[in-house]
């Protein structure tokens, strides 16, 4: 059956931008483990997670975020987040994510924080 | 709301492939009860948490078994009961961790259980003898 899940990938000055579409659950998470795992392997650790069309996250979605963090951040990179919908950011903010991980509004605001050579806050 | 007890039950196959359909069911009850659309989501996240702990802790991922869901309204609360025939899992009795420990020991267990802790107002874990075990997770409707 197919899942209402897919990820579309690209690249923007060595960032990686991975554009996630519908429901990541415990049934989804793998393929997006997967596709982290593929750049974390390859030294691509500048990764910005397009949430803009993610419509749910469980907790089997943020655990991908959480296994991988402390990896790529000792590799120099980072993970960051956008255009997360207000439904999907409650989710994070019950869990305490803000804290954790860098959220920003959209793409290029999140690319800004990687030329920037920002780390977290 | 009536003041008599209505249930609704769904059995499905033990796939994680089945959450999206759960959380469906759990929608719809919810929003027929009267809970705002940020509480319906809520509602169905913490069910696909349950079940999701059920499919890969009591059943260790084997798809060929059966998971229900059964939602019993009452006046002013719901209950969402998850119902399995696997090992003992009880959510209650771990101890919840903070985000910062998991992500310090790079694991990511535990957060489905924090949610379900933080979204319901009662979740209590029963095991009846040679049978079944039941999450029971309570939800009030505010006044």
């Amino acid at each position: 059956m197919p899942t209402n899940f897919s990820i579309e990938q690209s690249e923007q000055s060595g960032i990686q931008i991975l554009s996630l579409d519908g429901y990541l659950d415990a049934h989804t998470a793998p393929q997006f483990e997967a596709v982290i795992q593929k750049h974390l392997e390859a030294g691509r650790v500048r990764i910005i997670v397009d949430c803009g069309k993610l419509t749910y996250i469980s907790s089997a979605g943020l655990g991908v975020f959480m296994s991988f963090i402390e990896e790529i951040r000792e590799q120099g990179g980072d993970i960051k987040l956008a255009s997360i919908s207000p439904k999907v950011y409650q989710v994070f903010e019950v869990l305490g994510f803000p804290e954790l991980f860098q959220i920003e509004p959209d793409i290029p605001a999140a690319a800004a924080r990687f030329h920037a050579g920002s780390g977290v806050d | 709301m009536a003041s008599f007890e209505r249930r609704f039950s769904l059995h499905v196959p033990s796939s994680t492939e089945n959450l999206a359909l759960i959380r469906d069911f759990v929608s719809g009850i919810g929003a027929q009860v009267g809970f705002d659309e940020n509480e319906v989501a809520r509602l169905a996240l913490a069910v696909d948490e349950a079940c999701a702990n059920v499919i890969e802790h009591a059943y260790g991922s084997d798809s060929t078994r059966e998971v229900t869901v059964r939602a019993v309204v009452e006046e002013g609360e719901i209950h969402f009961d998850v119902i399995d025939t696997g090992r003992h899992f009880d959510p209650s009795a771990v101890q919840a961790q903070s985000v910062e420990e998991l992500v310090r020991q790079r694991r990511s267990g535990g957060l489905g259980l924090r949610l379900i802790r933080t979204i319901m107002d009662d979740v209590q874990y029963r095991i009846v003898a040679g049978e079944s075990n039941e999450l029971r997770m309570t939800k009030r409707l505010k006044k």
